[in-house]
């Protein structure tokens, strides 16, 4: 399914995004679960604070990788994210 | 630190997973609890606070993230709340598994302000006989009252009832009382053989008729109820041909304390001979998971007997549960007999022969089941 691109994104209710330190990568913890996420999935979900929209983490992830060409991967991330359950459209 | 580690150790990895089950003490007396046996032995050794945020910070360090805390019931603790709040503090994500009983709009808001993440909440049945009678205490109404409280804290609500002999036939009135409920997750869990349900056994296989029932009724649920309404039906393993990936492996992700402080790779690793569990008030959660020789006695694959020795699928499955293995072979090294490669598969079997038998009703049943309370505890500990 697709995702707005101009609207705020958050994360869903149940799901706290932190870095574990033990581990060197952020993850995704859930009831009963945890997500280990890779280095660029972290940076995109580090973006998601309640306000900003797909297109303003992508804006963000250019300017922070500047010459990297991003936007489709950040996108496709995002769209599987919101599959998943893990993040909302505010 | 007085015991020699058991040598090389390469690069584990800490646990992700702790499970602090802070007392064992509880109000009800489920005849499937998995409890040790000789549960009430805890009573006057149980860890004071200081003892499990000290714990519990080890842990931490090594890396673990979940943190269930459970017993027994954990509220009958009245620490539960300042354990909870100083764990999440170090960043655990905390579950409390509770059977309601003794949790109060009081504690549940100290719960919320000390960043409690879940409460799962356990259930024995929807009808309140048959709930009174496999708890033998009369629970029911409070459950719902607290049902509603962990929604009104805005928890999802978890719900894990336990299935068997006894209640599988009710399984429409127990998923139609978690939609009434405004369940979000419904665990249907069949009940695992060990402690209590293994005294139990054969008044709680449920045949297969009764699960291909369970089955179709929860498939119903399923189709209507969508994403509404998570259901997840847990086999007994005894039905299936290859064992259940305990916890992927031993010392591998889980680390369970127990009430007196003693650290364990499963919940039923007590009962295992041979094995000198360290204690986490004597040493650090570090040494514990990677020296102590518990921790590595069953890790790897190194410690396999054949079938599971030469196996292709011995990583898929690490030959099974050893508590299971040794609970009914008398090795702990043996493939778990849930397994049809092992030689001993025929325990299984026979069981599962013996549960397609017709049998009498619940009420005949009764006065013929351990019910796990304090004096039946002692009784069974001096056998
Ligand atoms: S299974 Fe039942 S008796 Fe055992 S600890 Fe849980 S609520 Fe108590
Ligand atoms: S033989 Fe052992 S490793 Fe192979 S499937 Fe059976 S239990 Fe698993």
């Amino acid at each position: 399914m697709s995702l707005p691109l101009d609207k705020a994104l958050a994360l869903e209710k149940q799901y706290r995004f932190q870095w574990e330190p033990a581990q060197k990568r952020h993850v995704l913890l859930y009831p009963e679960g945890l997500i280990q996420l890779t280095e660029s999935a972290g940076e995109i979900l580090k973006r998601i604070d309640g306000n900003a929209s797909a297109e303003d983490i992508v804006e963000s992830l250019e300017q922070a990788f500047p010459g990297a060409d991003l936007k489709q991967d950040v996108i496709d991330f995002l769209e599987v994210a919101h599959d998943k359950g893990w993040i909302r459209v505010n | 630190m007085t015991k020699a580690g058991s040598g090389s150790t390469d690069a584990v990895s800490g646990p992700l997973w702790v499970n602090a089950e802070i007392t064992y003490k509880c109000p009800l007396h489920c005849v499937f609890c998995y409890n040790p046996l000789d549960y009430t032995s805890t009573y006057d050794s149980e860890l004071s606070t200081d003892e499990w945020v000290k714990a519990l910070r080890e842990a931490r360090a090594l890396g673990a993230v979940q943190l269930g805390i459970s017993g027994g019931e954990p509220l009958v603790r009245k620490d539960a709340e300042v354990i909870v709040a100083e764990a999440t503090k170090m960043g655990y994500y905390v579950n409390l598994i509770t059977s309601g009983v003794g949790l109060t709009e009081e504690r549940i808001a100290a719960f919320k302000e000390g960043g409690l993440a879940q409460i799962q909440l356990s259930f024995q049945d929807s009808t309140k006989e048959l709930n009174d009678f496999l708890s033998s205490t009369r629970t029911f109404e409070l459950k719902l009252k607290v049902a509603r409280l962990i929604k009104q804290y805005d928890y999802p609500m978890v719900l894990n009832v336990v299935l068997h002999r006894l209640n599988i036939d009710h399984i429409e009135q127990i998923l139609e009382m978690a939609e009434a409920m405004e369940a979000d997750h419904v665990e249907l869990a069949n009940s695992q053989y060990y402690s209590w349900a293994m005294k139990n056994r054969e008044y709680l296989m449920p045949s297969r008729e009764q699960i291909q029932n369970a089955r179709v009724v929860t498939e119903r649920f399923r189709e209507r109820l969508g994403n509404k309404m998570k259901l997840y039906f847990v086999m007994p393993d005894y039905y299936a041909d290859r064992p259940k990936a305990c916890m992927k492996g031993w010392g591998s992700l889980f680390l369970n304390i127990a009430p007196d402080g003693l650290a364990l790779p499963c919940h039923e690793a007590r009962m295992l001979p041979g094995l000198e569990f360290p204690n986490v008030r004597d040493h650090d959660v570090a040494w514990i998971w990677n020296e102590s020789s518990a921790f590595n006695a069953y890790r790897g694959d190194s410690w396999m007997q054949e079938p599971c020795r030469s196996c292709d699928e011995k990583d898929k499955d690490f030959g099974g549960c050893r508590c299971q293995a040794f609970m009914l072979t008398g090795d702990a090294t043996n493939a778990d007999p849930v397994c049809s490669k092992s030689p001993h598969h025929s325990l299984i079997t026979e069981q599962v022969e013996l549960a397609q038998q017709s049998r009498t009703s619940a009420e005949e049943v009764r006065p013929l089941l351990f019910y796990r309370d304090d004096k039946t505890s002692r009784t069974l500990t001096m056998e």
